[in-house]
C-alpha cells in the first residue's frame, strides 16, 4: 500500500471536518443579518420600506467606507484608532479649502464662497488622510511603536489640529456642487444615495484588490506571518506601511462626504467613529490577529451595525441600550472567532 | 553509589510519531556532579522536562530520597527541590535581583512585601554562594554570567535539593565558567545533587563525576568520567540510527563557484547578549554542490544561514556571488541574487497557515504569474501548484486545501517548492527534515539530491550526523560561531564530526 492511500482518509476527515466549521464562521455574520432583518420585519413593517433601508445604506456609508480601509489595517494585525479625528481634520480642511479660509464663514452668505471649488475640497481631504496615515505608517514600521499607540496618539492629535484650524466653530453654508455627494440621489428624487454609491464602488474595488491581486496577497500573508512573509522576500515595512496610508485615504474621502452631507464641517465631527469601524470590521469576520477576513465580510458587519441601529430606533429602544447591544456582539463576534480558531487548531 | 538521591526508572515517553525517551533510568546521588550528554534530538530535552515536572512520562518511576513521586507539574517539582535553570532564563528583566530571586515567594505579610526581610534573606542565599551581587539591582543591569547567579540563588532559595542546569556555560567566558564551576563545587559539598547538561566535552572531565550518555531516546550508558577518555564519550553519543535513509551516490563533478562567504563575522551587542556570534566564516560552495554544515545547537549554524540570506545584519565580511562582491541587506536582496532559505522552524518561519497551499506555494514568485505585475493570474498559479504537486509528489486534496492541514513532510515539500519556483542558484536548507516521518525524509533528501543534480548549490544545515553525511559531498562543522572543520565525504565518520563540533581547536588537535 502507498502512502497516498494510507493517508486518503485522514485527509478527507480533515478537509470535511475543517470545512463545516469554516463554512459557519465565514456565513455567520450573513446568517445573523438575515436573522435580525427577518425579525425587525416581524416587529416593524415599516422596517423593510425601501426608504428605510436606503436610509440605513446611507448612515451606514461614512463608517462603512473607513472600515473599508479598516480591513486592510486589521488585515496585517494592526489597528487605527485616528480615523475619526482623521475624517474630522479631513472634512474640516475640505471647508476651508470650498470657503477659501474661516474667516469668510461669518461675512459671506450661506451658500457664498471664495474658495477653490469643490474638486479641490476633495483633493485636499484626501490629501490631509493620506498624509496622516503616512505620518503613523511610517512611526509604527520604522520606529516599531505600536500602531495601537501611535494612532492613539494621532486620535488626540488630529482632533486638536482640527479645532486649531475652525477656529473654534463650525464652518457651513456651501454650494450645491459640493453638498451634491453627500446630498444628492440617483436618480433624483427617490434612488440611491451618491454616499452610498461611493461606499459600495469602493467596497467592489477594495474587494478585488484583496482578492485578486499580487499587493492583496501579501496583505494577507503580512498579516498571517510576517516573518514569514519577509523570508519568502516581501518588503514586509513598505506592506505595513501602505495600509495606513489607505485607511487614512478613506478617513479623509469620509471626512468630505461627510461634510457634504451634513453641509457643515464641525471639530467634533466622527467622534467615537474608530469604535463603529472597528466593530464592523470585526464583526464582518476579520480576525484582529491578522491575516483572515474580507471586505464583503465588512460590508456585511457595517450594513449589520447599520440594521441594528435602525431597527432598534424603530423599536422605540434608548441609544443608550443600542450602544449596549452594539457592545456586546462586538465581543460575541470575536469570542466566536476565538472559538472557532482554537477549535481548528486541534 | 550509596544512595540514590533522585532515580528515574524505565522513563519513556511518546510524541505522536517520535520515540522521544524510551526506558531511560537515570541515578544521581547526594553531592554528585551528573552531566547528561547527547546530540541534538537525542532526549536530553525531554527528560529535563520530565524532571522538572513540564512533561508527564508515558511509563517508568521517580523516586526521591527513595519515595515514589510524581511531577505532575513545575511547581510541585520545585515544591519537592528538583528546580531547573534553563538555558533561556526565567528571569523578569525590569525587577530586582532580590525579587527574581523570591518571586512568587515574597515574605511578607498580608499582601504586602516586607523589603528588608526580602533584600537580608538574598544576601544570605549569596553569601552562600560566594557572590557579590547587589540585591536592589535591577536584573536587566545584570551580565549573562550574572543573571545565572540570580537563578541559580533562585534555585537555593526554594531549598532545592537537585538542581538541573541545561547547558550553563554556553553564554559565559572562559573566568565566567571557572567560577560558575567553583561555584557548583560548593553547591556539591552542601549535598545538592546536580544535573548537569554541556555540549562542551573539555568541560566534562573538569567538572562531572559521573555522566550519562543519551542517544535516540535511549540510555547509551552511565559511566565514571575517570574511566572515559574524550574519544570513549563521542563514541557512546555517535551512532544514531536513521531507518530509511537516502544516500547521494558520489559525484565528483562540480560547476562554478556559486556563493563565496569571505571572513563574515557577527559581533554581539549589549542589547542581546545572549546572541550567538560568528567568527571570521569563509567557505565556498559550488554549482551542483551540497555543501553540510554540522554542528550542536548553539553552534551558530543558523545564524549564518539568515547572515547570508540577508534575515539578520552581520558586522563585516563580504558575501560573493559568481565573481561580484554583493551587498544583501534583506531577504528580498538575496533572492534578487538567486538565494532561497528553507529556514528551521517550519511553523514559525515559512508557511502561512492560514492560507491554501496555492498561496503557499506562490508566495514568493508572484511577481512571475502577475498580469501586468498586479493582479495574480490564478491560471498560471493553478498551474505552478500542478507542476509541483507532481515533480515534487506533494499529497493534498486540492491546492485549496489549508496548508494546515498537510502532514509535515508535505508541507516541507510545499516550501521546497516556493524556492525551486524562484530557479534558485543557491538554496539553504536549515533542518530541512526536522518533525517529519521517515519515509518523507527520505523523499525530502532525494528531492536535494536531484536539485544539486540540477545545479543548484544547496547548503544544508542538520543536526542529524547520518544526514549529513549521508547527503553531503563537503562537510563544515561549527562550533561557538566558528568553522571548526571542514571534512571531504569520502573521510566523513561520526567521531571525526563530533569531535570537530564539540570540542575546541587546541583540543581537538590534542
Amino acid at each position: 500500500m502507498n502512502q497516498a492511500q494510507a493517508d486518503a482518509p485522514l485527509l478527507s476527515r480533515q478537509v470535511y471536518g475543517a470545512s463545516l466549521i469554516s463554512i459557519l464562521s465565514r456565513f455567520a455574520p450573513v446568517i445573523f443579518l438575515v436573522i435580525l432583518m427577518i425579525v425587525f420585519a416581524i416587529i416593524e413593517p415599516n422596517f423593510l420600506r425601501v426608504n428605510n433601508l436606503l436610509q440605513v445604506a446611507r448612515q451606514v456609508s461614512i463608517t462603512g467606507l473607513i472600515a473599508i480601509g479598516m480591513t486592510f489595517v486589521i488585515l496585517t494585525g494592526g489597528i487605527d484608532l485616528s480615523v475619526g479625528s482623521l475624517l474630522a481634520l479631513a472634512g474640516m480642511t475640505a471647508a476651508v479649502v470650498a470657503k477659501g479660509g474661516t474667516a469668510n464663514t461669518l461675512s459671506l452668505g450661506a451658500t457664498e464662497s471664495t474658495g477653490y471649488g469643490v474638486l479641490a475640497a476633495i483633493l485636499a481631504a484626501i490629501a490631509v488622510g493620506v498624509i496622516g496615515g503616512f505620518i503613523q505608517g511610517t512611526l509604527i514600521t520604522r520606529l516599531g511603536v505600536p500602531a495601537f499607540v501611535v494612532t492613539l496618539g494621532g486620535l488626540s492629535a488630529f482632533r486638536g489640529a482640527t479645532l486649531l484650524l475652525s477656529g473654534g466653530g463650525p464652518i457651513a453654508g456651501f454650494d450645491d456642487t459640493y453638498k451634491w455627494w453627500g446630498q444628492a440621489r440617483l436618480p433624483e428624487p427617490e434612488g440611491i444615495p451618491v454616499p452610498v454609491i461611493i461606499f459600495l464602488g469602493f467596497a467592489l474595488l477594495a474587494h478585488i484588490v484583496l482578492r485578486y491581486t499580487r499587493y492583496g496577497r501579501q496583505i494577507y500573508a503580512v498579516g498571517g506571518n510576517p516573518e514569514a512573509a519577509r523570508l519568502s522576500g516581501l518588503n514586509v515595512k513598505l506592506i505595513l506601511l501602505s495600509v495606513y496610508v489607505i485607511v487614512g485615504f478613506f478617513a479623509g474621502l469620509g471626512g468630505f462626504v461627510l461634510s457634504s452631507r451634513l453641509g457643515a464641517s464641525e471639530a467634533v465631527a466622527g467622534t467615537g467613529y474608530e469604535l463603529t469601524v472597528i466593530a464592523s470590521v470585526v464583526i464582518g469576520g476579520t480576525s484582529l490577529f491578522g491575516g483572515e477576513g474580507s471586505v464583503l465580510g465588512t460590508l456585511i458587519g457595517s450594513i449589520l451595525i447599520g440594521v441594528l441601529t435602525n431597527g432598534l430606533v424603530l423599536m422605540n429602544v434608548s441609544p443608550y441600550v443600542q450602544q449596549i447591544i452594539i457592545g456586546l456582539i462586538t465581543v460575541l463576534a470575536v469570542g466566536f472567532d476565538r472559538f472557532v480558531k482554537s477549535r481548528r487548531s486541534i | 553509589m550509596d544512595r540514590a538521591l533522585l532515580k528515574l526508572e524505565r522513563i519513556s515517553k511518546q510524541f505522536p510519531g517520535v520515540n522521544a525517551l524510551d526506558n531511560v533510568s537515570l541515578q544521581i546521588a547526594p553531592g554528585e556532579i551528573h552531566g547528561l550528554l547527547g546530540e541534538n534530538g537525542a532526549g536530553k530535552s525531554t527528560l529535563i522536562k520530565i524532571m522538572s515536572g513540564a512533561y508527564q512520562p508515558d511509563s517508568g518511576t521517580i523516586e526521591l530520597d527513595g519515595q515514589r513521586v510524581h511531577l505532575t507539574n513545575p511547581h510541585r517539582a520545585q515544591a519537592l527541590g528538583i528546580v531547573t535553570i534553563y538555558q533561556e532564563f526565567n528571569l523578569v528583566p525590569s525587577l530586582t535581583v532580590a525579587e527574581n530571586v523570591f518571586i512568587g515567594r515574597e515574605p511578607g505579610q498580608r499582601g504586602f512585601v516586607d523589603w528588608a526581610a526580602l533584600r537580608r534573606e538574598t544576601l544570605s542565599i549569596t553569601d552562600r554562594l560566594g557572590i557579590h551581587l547587589n540585591p536592589m539591582a535591577r536584573v536587566r543591569n545584570l551580565s549573562v554570567a550574572e543573571q545565572q547567579m540570580v537563578e541559580i540563588a533562585r534555585a537555593l532559595s526554594m531549598r532545592s535539593r537537585i538542581i538541573i542546569m541545561d547547558e550553563p556555560t554556553s553564554a559565559l567566558s572562559g573566568h565566567e565558567v571557572q567560577q560558575l564551576f567553583k561555584i557548583v563545587r560548593d553547591l556539591k559539598t552542601q549535598g545538592l545533587g546536580i544535573i548537569f547538561v554541556t555540549h562542551r566535552l573539555e568541560e566534562v572531565h573538569e567538572i562531572c563525576e559521573r555522566i550519562t550518555v543519551l542517544r535516540d531516546g535511549r540510555n547509551a550508558g552511565t559511566e565514571n568520567v575517570t574511566d572515559l577518555s574524550t574519544a570513549d564519550i563521542i563514541r557512546m553519543m555517535v551512532g544514531r540510527s536513521m531507518d530509511e535513509l537516502f544516500h547521494r551516490s558520489a559525484v565528483h563533478e562540480f560547476g562554478d563557484i556559486a556563493l563565496e562567504v569571505r571572513n563574515l563575522s557577527r559581533q554581539g551587542s549589549a542589547r542581546d547578549p545572549n546572541a550567538t556570534l560568528l567568527h571570521n566564516i569563509s567557505f565556498t560552495v559550488r554549482r551542483g554542490e551540497i555543501l553540510g554544515i554540522a554542528g550542536l545547537a548553539g553552534a551558530g549554524r543558523t545564524e549564518l544561514a539568515r547572515a547570508i540570506f540577508g534575515a539578520d545584519a552581520f558586522d563585516s565580511g563580504m558575501i560573493i556571488i559568481g565573481d561580484k562582491v554583493t551587498r544583501i541587506r534583506s531577504p528580498q536582496q538575496a533572492i534578487q541574487h538567486g538565494i532561497g532559505l528553507v529556514p528551521e522552524d517550519r511553523k514559525q518561519q515559512a508557511l502561512f497557515l492560514a492560507l491554501a497551499v496555492r498561496q503557499n506555494l506562490s508566495i514568493a514568485s508572484l511577481a512571475s504569474i502577475a498580469q501586468w505585475g498586479v493582479f495574480v493570474n490564478e491560471k498560471a498559479e493553478m498551474s505552478l501548484v500542478e507542476r509541483f504537486r507532481d515533480a515534487l509528489n506533494i499529497r493534498m486534496a486540492s491546492p485549496e486545501q489549508k496548508i494546515l492541514n498537510l502532514s509535515g513532510g508535505n508541507q516541507q515539500k510545499v516550501v521546497l517548492a516556493r524556492w525551486l519556483a524562484l530557479q534558485p542558484k543557491v538554496l539553504i536548507v536549515d533542518e530541512p527534515t526536522r518533525g517529519i516521518d521517515v519515509a518523507a525524509k527520505a523523499e525530502v533528501h532525494q528531492l536535494l539530491d536531484k536539485m544539486a543534480r540540477s545545479g543548484i548549490a544547496v547548503i544544508m544545515i542538520s543536526s542529524e550526523l547520518p544526514e549529513i553525511m549521508g547527503m553531503s559531498d563537503r562537510i563544515l562543522t561549527m562550533r561557538e560561531g566558528k568553522l571548526t572543520g571542514e571534512v571531504l565525504r569520502a573521510d566523513a565518520n561520526e567521531e571525526k564530526l563530533m569531535q570537530l563540533m564539540t570540542l575546541s581547536a587546541k583540543d581537538a588537535v590534542a
